[in-house]
Formats: C-alpha cells, sequence, structure tokens
C-alpha cells in the first residue's frame, strides 16, 4: 500500500514538474508582452507581475515594418496551404487508395523529403528566383514552404484516407456515381477534418520558418524573417513581443490539430 | 484497397507533387553543388571551399555544432523516452498531461530563443530568481560573449526544451505499437520498473528511436536562429555561417559551399544511425 502511494506521488510529482517545465517560457514571455516596456529594465522581477499594460503590444504595432511583416507571413501561409492541399491531397489519395508499380518509391520520396535540410536549398533557390522575377516576392517564400510542409500534408491526408473504408466508395461508383462522384460524396466529407488538420499543419510550418524567408526576401519580410533580421538592433521588449506574436497562432494551431500529430511524427 | 495495376489514375494523382519536389529539390541540389565550386565567370574550382575552411569561425562553427549535438541530441532522446514511458503508464489525467508536453512542438527555433532569453538576460527572470533567493548578490551574465559556458548552457536548454516533444510523439507512437501484454507479462514474471523498461521496452522501440535519432541529428545540423537569438554572433554554428556568408557578406558561393557541407553530414549522419542502430527491417519502418 506504501508502496503504491510512493509509486503514484513519484508520477504526479515528476509530471507536474514536467508540465511546469514545458509551461514556464510561455508564461515567462506572456508576462513580458502584457506589463509595460519598463518592466525589462525592472530588477530584480517579481515572477508575478504587479500590474497588467498592453503599452508593449501597442509599441510593437506602432514599430516600423511589423505589421507589414505580419500580413507577409498570413499571405505566404496562406499561399502555402493551398499550394501544399492542391498538390498534396492528390498525392495522398493514391498512395493511401491504390496499389500500383512503384508505390514504395514514391512512398520513400515522401518520408526523404520530409527528413530533407530543404531550408539548405534556400541559396542556390535564391539565384534561381533572382532569374525568374520571383525573389524578394511571397510566391517565391511560398512556394520553398510548400515543398517543406509537402511531406506532411501527404502524411496527414493519407493517414485518413487509410482508415476510411474503400468499399463505401467502391459501392457508390458501382451504383452509378461515377468515380469523381463517389470520392466527392462519399470518401471527401469523412475526410474533412483530416484535409484541416493538414492546412493547419502547412499553416505552422510556413508561420514558424525562418532560415528559407530570410534568404529569398530583402524588403518583402515575414515576420520572422523580420525578427532575425533585426536581432542586433531591436530593443529587448520588442524582441519579446515579436516572439509573443510568433507563439501564439501556433500555439492555438496545434492544439487544434493535437489528434493528428502522431500520425506526422509516428513510425512509418 | 483496390487493386488495380495498369490503371493511370494513381500516377496522374502523383504527378503534380512529385514533378514539384523534383523541381525544387533536385535542381537547387545541383545548382548548390556548381555553385559551391564555381568562379566567377562559371569555371571550376576549389577556392570556395579552401576559403571557407580558412575562415576563423569555420572551425568554431563546427565545434559549435557538434558540441550541441553530442549534448542535446542525448539529453532530449533520454528526456522524451522518460516522458514516454510516464504518459505510457496511463496515470489518470496522462492525456492533459501529454497535450501539455507538446505544445513546444508549435514554437520555432527563433521564437524558442527568444523565450528563454526572457529568463537569461542580464535582468532577466533566472538572475531575479536566483537574487530574490539570495543564491546571487548580482547578476550574472550568462550570455556575455567571454562566458562560454554559460551560452552553451542556454542555448542547450532552450534547444532541448522545443525538440524534446518531436522526439515524444515519435517514441509515443513507437510505444503504442507494443501490445500491453508485453509489459504485462514482465511484471508477471517479476521483472521491476527499470529492468523492464531496459530489457522489453527498449528493443522494441529500436525502430522509433532510429528515426527520433536521424531526424534530431539532421536538424540539429541546420540549428541557427535559435543561437542568434540567445548569443547573436558570439558563437557561430555551420548554418548560421551559411546565412551570414549569403545575408551579410553577400557571397553565395561559400554560403553553398556551407549548405553542401550541411548536406553532406546529414547525409552522413543517416549511414551511421543505420548502420549502428539498423537493421534493412527497421529502415522499412522508420
Amino acid at each position: 500500500m506504501t508502496a503504491r502511494i510512493f509509486d503514484r506521488t513519484l508520477i504526479y510529482g515528476s509530471a507536474v514538474v514536467l508540465a511546469i517545465w514545458a509551461l514556464i517560457p510561455f508564461y515567462l514571455i506572456a508576462i513580458s508582452a502584457l506589463t509595460p516596456p519598463s518592466n525589462v529594465s525592472d530588477y530584480p522581477k517579481a515572477l508575478i507581475p504587479s500590474s497588467v499594460s498592453l503599452a508593449t503590444i501597442e509599441l510593437f504595432l506602432e514599430s516600423g515594418g511589423v505589421v507589414a511583416a505580419t500580413l507577409n507571413s498570413i499571405v505566404v501561409a496562406l499561399l502555402t496551404v493551398v499550394l501544399g492541399l492542391v498538390l498534396g491531397a492528390p498525392a495522398a489519395y493514391a498512395l493511401a487508395r491504390f496499389r500500383f508499380r512503384g508505390r514504395g518509391v514514391f512512398r520513400a520520396v515522401v518520408l526523404v523529403t520530409k527528413m530533407f535540410p530543404i531550408a539548405i536549398l534556400a541559396i542556390p533557390l535564391a539565384a534561381i528566383l533572382v532569374r525568374l522575377g520571383l525573389y524578394d516576392s511571397l510566391i517565391g517564400v511560398a512556394v520553398v514552404h510548400t515543398a517543406m510542409a509537402l511531406p506532411f500534408v501527404i502524411l496527414i491526408v493519407g493517414g485518413v484516407f487509410v482508415a476510411l473504408p474503400y468499399d463505401l466508395e467502391d459501392a457508390a461508383e458501382t451504383l452509378g456515381c461515377g468515380r469523381l462522384g463517389a470520392f466527392r460524396r462519399v470518401a471527401l466529407p469523412p475526410a474533412m477534418p483530416g484535409l484541416a488538420a493538414a492546412a493547419i499543419f502547412a499553416f505552422v510550418i510556413s508561420w514558424n520558418e525562418v532560415f528559407a524567408a530570410s534568404i529569398l526576401t530583402v524588403r518583402t519580410r515575414t515576420l520572422p524573417a523580420q525578427v532575425l533580421a533585426s536581432l542586433s538592433t531591436s530593443p529587448l521588449a520588442l524582441k519579446f513581443i515579436a516572439a509573443f506574436f510568433m507563439v501564439l497562432p501556433a500555439i492555438v494551431f496545434i492544439l487544434l490539430i493535437r489528434r493528428y500529430l502522431r500520425t506526422v511524427w509516428g513510425p512509418r | 484497397m483496390h487493386t488495380r495495376t495498369g490503371q493511370l489514375l494513381p500516377f496522374t494523382l502523383l504527378l503534380p507533387s512529385m514533378a514539384f519536389l523534383a523541381v525544387l529539390i533536385l535542381i537547387p541540389l545541383a545548382q548548390a553543388v556548381l555553385l559551391s565550386f564555381a568562379t566567377d565567370d562559371g569555371g571550376f574550382t576549389l577556392e570556395n571551399f579552401r576559403r571557407m575552411l580558412a575562415d576563423v569561425n569555420f572551425s568554431e562553427a563546427w565545434r559549435n555544432t557538434f558540441l550541441l549535438l553530442v549534448i542535446i541530441v542525448p539529453l532530449q532522446v533520454a528526456l522524451a523516452l522518460a516522458i514516454a514511458l510516464l504518459v505510457n503508464s496511463r496515470f489518470r489525467g496522462h492525456r492533459w498531461f501529454f497535450l501539455i508536453y507538446t505544445i513546444p512542438l508549435a514554437v520555432s527555433d527563433l521564437a524558442a530563443g527568444l523565450l528563454w532569453l526572457t529568463a537569461f538576460t542580464e535582468r532577466g527572470y533566472l538572475n531575479s530568481v536566483l537574487q530574490n533567493a539570495g543564491v546571487i548578490s548580482q547578476p550574472v551574465l550568462w550570455l556575455s560573449f567571454d562566458n562560454f559556458a554559460g551560452l552553451v548552457t542556454a542555448i542547450v536548454i532552450a534547444e532541448s526544451w522545443r525538440t524534446t516533444a518531436m522526439v515524444l510523439l515519435v517514441l509515443i507512437a513507437g510505444l503504442e505499437l507494443i501490445p500491453r501484454e508485453f509489459f504485462e507479462t514482465a511484471e508477471l514474471f517479476g521483472a521491476g520498473r527499470f529492468r523492464r523498461t531496459l530489457h522489453v521496452v527498449l528493443p522494441l522501440l529500436r525502430p522509433s528511436l532510429q528515426s527520433a535519432l536521424i531526424i534530431r541529428t539532421i536538424f540539429a545540423f541546420q540549428t541557427f536562429a535559435v543561437v542568434f537569438a540567445l548569443a547573436g554572433r558570439n558563437l557561430p554554428v555551420l548554418a548560421g555561417e551559411a546565412y551570414s556568408w549569403y545575408a551579410t557578406n553577400q557571397d553565395e558561393r561559400i554560403a553553398a559551399a556551407y549548405g553542401v557541407v550541411i548536406l553532406a553530414l546529414s547525409i552522413v549522419a543517416i549511414v551511421v544511425y543505420l548502420r549502428l542502430l539498423g537493421t534493412r527491417e527497421a529502415e522499412a519502418q522508420g
């Protein structure tokens, strides 16, 4: 009995300590963002702030280029979502639904791309995009982000289609729906949450990406590229509030798609 | 699953994405190699690599990248394994805790560096807590250019914090493939928790550990924004040098040479892990 109580204390004790470890940076960035900018120079700081203020957030919104960079980030991420789904969803469907010669090769391509350091290709891509007239453009960045997001889109969407019974789609086809009709009416509706999850994941990949975005742009910065470029010059308060804005949507999105996270990193 | 070999449909569906990836990976890949060996007028030269090697930052970048790798990767795999086993014990409320542990997954390396910067600056929260507790009497300069240990520690903490979540997901997915009976049988035969873990779980987790190690090592070669956020240019790393040569020094050929080095290291890492840990079977699953 005492052994069991000891066991439980150990389990919950370590679970709570680990939870604090996982959450503490979010707490620190939140109190840095929601206290006045002068808080940065206070010392020693209290772990529980005495007042809450939106002054730091206002400072962030007024500082040059940040709002534009945030909008750029949103546009690039949305383009990545659209391109990623348009290219990735059909591929995922093919890999999930059909057995064909070379299927293994295609699956291997997906796995290799998932791990491939695509950001490193940003340097030669910059030269290529200059020639195409797409350097320093949102579409150029979005294309590279799509290449990074594509394997994840294929894995998430593919996981959904594999889990759906094919019989229904087959039956609908036999009953005269036609291949496309069967797909649209039977396979697509239950796959929608998976497609949404893939879209969100693609958004987060693009929203977070900094290396390629920094290399491929000069003036049309995304938020991370803007923050990285001004790291050595911007005041601490501004860095903290920028991090707060970078992290906030990403957390919300990850919480939304938590059910699908395992498909992405699980063994395959 | 339908067997319709000879049908063109799957290939038609796969073509756009595969063509896209081929164009975006193979062409720049060839271009990167060509660029790293190119002279001004397009001739062949080893000069770019020679200049890269001769640069003062190269040996430091090399050392720091590997130092961070050998500290962070084992640390986070051990931590993730401990968390995975804890979650897998399915204590009441384990789902909520698991959700909390995966949240750092959403954070980019740049943001992770800035999040932990709130703790490590001169007037940051770490010094504040230590001062309030009376451990220190004046702020410690954790991130000063001459405090190498402080810089490395801060980066190790920030990067381990961020990426443990990813390894955790890989390992949890692997643990779920192991039938519960394995754990129960081991218990029945009196294996203690520690021995049970060692003898039953680890061998079965090998494919998952392998993919976790491969993914993390490859990503470790690309680490740079978390380093820039915490240490600025005071701690050169390989990917950071590639960025600096491109963005600051405006020399895309030396930047490309760094890119080629990082790519080569990633390939070597995969081969080494497959050799050390792998069977063909594990390769297929990983």
